[in-house]
């Protein structure tokens, strides 16, 4: 069942030109679906509007199959964790938790029975007579969770509940809430512009820049086929390597640097032969063996990640990275032999930005191993 | 060797203690330099005013305020047993306890509807504030008129309804009621700027997460709003006492404490004593017990508001 539907939404403030524009959508029931995109692209104004605090400007919004843009926030049977969480300061752990039952006039035993339910769910037993003040970030979180959590409403809405904490605190965060959302059975909007974030909570992601729909698709979708060059440069890190390239006399040239000899089975149906951009994850530029190295490259920085090492290169004005398992002993300077292939090469018009050819040999190497 | 050691040891500790005794030395000759202009102010235009005036509370005096015969706690004694003085605590404990709540309430319900975001609501917001910028005295020449008995407003508009007039500044059962009315009217611009300033101040994200949660207006009024404004209120509620203590101006022009002393309070008793009966002894007397009613109350206020009053 579709739990949330969007039909050409629309949203401007003060009549001023739209932040959002055209967003179709339909989001499964217990699907953990996550918004991403740089500041300012208009993901808090989108999940304020489904939570029905800012109004909408134009197009529809279903929330179980029933237009919903006309109700009011609390008729439209969901939670929602702030970004800088809106605990009351004034009100204890526990009072904060039972704010939204006690004014729902919920019964007093099912009050206490949910609390008990939650408190010990989310770790916060211990702590239900302290004020937020007396929290650290990490525990403020909790609290917030469970306030969604006690509503028992079906569709949860958090706008970057994470940003604030350090970054193990994060990994651990994302666990819990990642668990929490399929042990409920939650539908979850959840926003970030974290992309690592993004792609490992999201069971489907949407790329949203200045207001319009970049692409939705799973996490692996959006690596491996980015329909554009945002979304390409903005999924993954490293940042995918691009550069402009031509087709001439059977080779690939990029960037006026890179000579690479394609056959027509490289690139397939693609019949543009200029204004080409193309983009190589760092993963696929591989350390060339003697008799197998394509190109040789001066390595301009070197970076250490204890198991893997990123390597990087000037080619033409771009600066690629390569990154490579293990523990390399490359210097600055240096000539390091690489293997560089077109199979690995997604396409896209440098004019539209769009794709033309996803990289065609992702599968094999990368194994997306289904189990 | 070992002995060496601890010696010079001790000899620096010594010489720390030294250095930090003039670093002490320094930074309170400092402090006090900062301070010196407001102590200044405040010795000229309080301490010393304040001390003369236990000084003359102690003495008779004559006209022109010279200290002729001492008579220790006498002047203190015939206050207490004047009826006059009584009456006038009594109206002024009246007189606070109309003023106060309804000043705060008052200002409290303009400025949670001002605080509404509305259309033109900067209209009313410079309405609601606007008695701050009118003095007591051009305040209290309107309220005369306000109050006349033949053609001012209020009984003109009584006897709309046919009611019969109120002698509103020369009947004893009102004009306490007249005087405080007035008041309220003029303290109302200031408390309610600062309480709509402390609404203001109240994230929004509360209210839209109590959205969500499902709260009534009058549940997020209750729960949030009075909570979150408790430190603004009490500030105002402490001001307004204080204030309402010190009443002078709009008692002066509209009712002169009459009419039988009803509207006499304290502060118009003690210039009446001070500048018409020439009693500075016992005028001083007077404002020697205002002083310690304020101070023993506003003691109490903070004793009580500290459970009260959620700070951030
Ligand atoms: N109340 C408002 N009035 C006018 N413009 C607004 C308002 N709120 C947001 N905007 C504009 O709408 C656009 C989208 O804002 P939004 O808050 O949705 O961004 P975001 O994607 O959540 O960014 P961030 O990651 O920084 O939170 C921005 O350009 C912002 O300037
Ligand atoms: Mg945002």
């Amino acid at each position: 069942m579709q739990h949330v539907e969007m039909i050409d939404l629309e949203k401007s403030y003060d009549n001023q030109k739209n932040v959002l524009n055209g967003i179709n959508l339909a989001i499964e029931e217990g699907e953990f679906f996550v918004l991403v995109g740089p500041s300012g692209s208009g993901k808090s104004t989108l999940l304020r509007m489904i939570a029905g605090l800012e109004d909408i400007t134009g197009g529809i919004l279903k929330i179980n199959d029933k237009v919903v843009n006309h109700l009011r926030p609390k008729d439209r049977n969901l939670s929602m964790v702030f970004q800088n969480y809106a605990l009351y300061p004034h009100l204890t752990v526990e009072q904060n938790i039972l704010f939204g039952l006690h004014a729902k006039k919920v019964e007093k035993k099912e009050q206490q029975k949910r609390l008990i339910e939650t408190a010990e769910m989310m770790g916060l037993t211990e702590l239900l007579k302290r004020k937020p003040k007396q929290l650290s970030g990490g525990q403020r979180q909790r609290v917030a969770l469970a306030r969604s959590v006690v509503s028992h409403a079906p569709l949860c809405l958090m706008d970057e509940p994470l940003s604030n904490l350090d970054a193990k605190l994060r990994a651990h965060m994302r666990i819990e809430i990642r668990r929490l959302q399929k042990k409920l059975g939650l539908t979850m909007i959840y926003v970030t512009h974290d992309q690592v974030e993004a792609m490992t909570m999201g069971d489907r992601i949407m790329v949203l820049n200045d207001g319009k729909i970049q692409q939705v698709g799973d996490p692996i979708t959006l690596y491996n086929e980015p329909a554009n060059l945002f979304v390409a440069s903005f999924i993954g890190s490293p940042k995918i390597n691009l550069g402009t390239a031509v087709i001439r006399d059977h080779h690939l040239i990029i960037e006026d640097s890179i000579h690479i000899p394609i056959t027509t089975s490289d690139i397939g149906n693609i019949i543009q032969k200029d204004d080409l951009t193309i983009g190589i994850r760092a993963e696929h530029i591989f350390h060339g063996e003697e008799d197998k190295k394509t190109h040789e490259l001066e390595v301009i920085n070197v970076e250490h990640l204890g198991n893997e090492t990123l390597l990087t290169f000037e080619i033409g004005k771009e600066l690629w990275t390569a990154k490579w398992l293990g523990q390399w002993r490359a210097r600055v300077g240096d000539k390091v032999p690489v293997k560089i292939s077109v199979e690995h090469m997604s396409f896209f018009d440098s004019k539209t930005t769009e794709l033309i050819k996803p990289a065609s040999n992702t599968a094999k190497e990368q194994e997306v191993v289904a189990i | 060797m070992s002995d060496l050691l601890i010696e010079a040891e001790k000899d620096y500790t010594g010489e720390f203690l030294k250095a930090k005794k003039v670093q002490r030395t320094k930074s309170f000759l400092k402090g006090v330099l900062f301070l010196l202009p407001s102590i200044i102010l405040f010795s000229v235009f309080l301490f010393y005013p304040l001390f003369k005036t236990i000084y003359l509370s102690f003495f008779l005096t004559d006209s022109s305020g010279a200290t002729t015969v001492f008579v220790g706690m006498n002047n203190f004694k015939a206050i207490f047993t004047s009826p006059l003085f009584l009456k006038s605590l009594e109206v002024t404990f009246l007189f606070v306890l109309y003023t106060v709540p309804g000043t705060v309430i008052v200002s409290l319900f303009l400025a949670v509807l001002a605080n509404e975001k509305l259309r033109g609501i900067g209209i009313f917001r410079t309405i609601f504030s606007s008695t701050m910028g009118i003095s007591v005295a051009a305040a209290s020449v309107f309220w005369m008129f306000l109050f006349h008995p033949t053609i001012g407003w209020l009984n003109q508009i009584l006897e709309l309804f046919g009611v019969e007039a109120i002698g509103w500044l020369t009947d004893p059962d009102w004009a306490l009621i007249s005087v405080s009315l007035s008041t309220i009217w003029m303290n109302v611009g200031f408390t309610f700027l600062i309480l709509l300033g402390g609404l203001q101040s109240i994230d929004s994200y509360l209210y839209e997460s109590a959205d969500i949660d499902g709260a009534s207006y009058f549940y997020k009024l209750r729960r949030i709003t009075i909570p979150m404004l408790s430190p603004t209120l009490f500030f105002v509620i402490t001001v307004s006492f204080i204030n309402a203590f010190q009443t002078f101006g709009q008692v002066d022009m509209l009712t002169r404490g009459g009419p039988q002393n009803e509207t006499n309070v304290i502060v118009y008793s003690i210039y009446q004593e001070a500048f018409m009966n020439y009693q500075h002894g016992a005028a001083s007397a007077q404002a020697i017990i205002l002083f310690v009613i304020i101070l023993l109350l506003t003691l109490v206020q903070f004793k009580l508001g500290e459970r009260k009053v959620h700070y951030q």
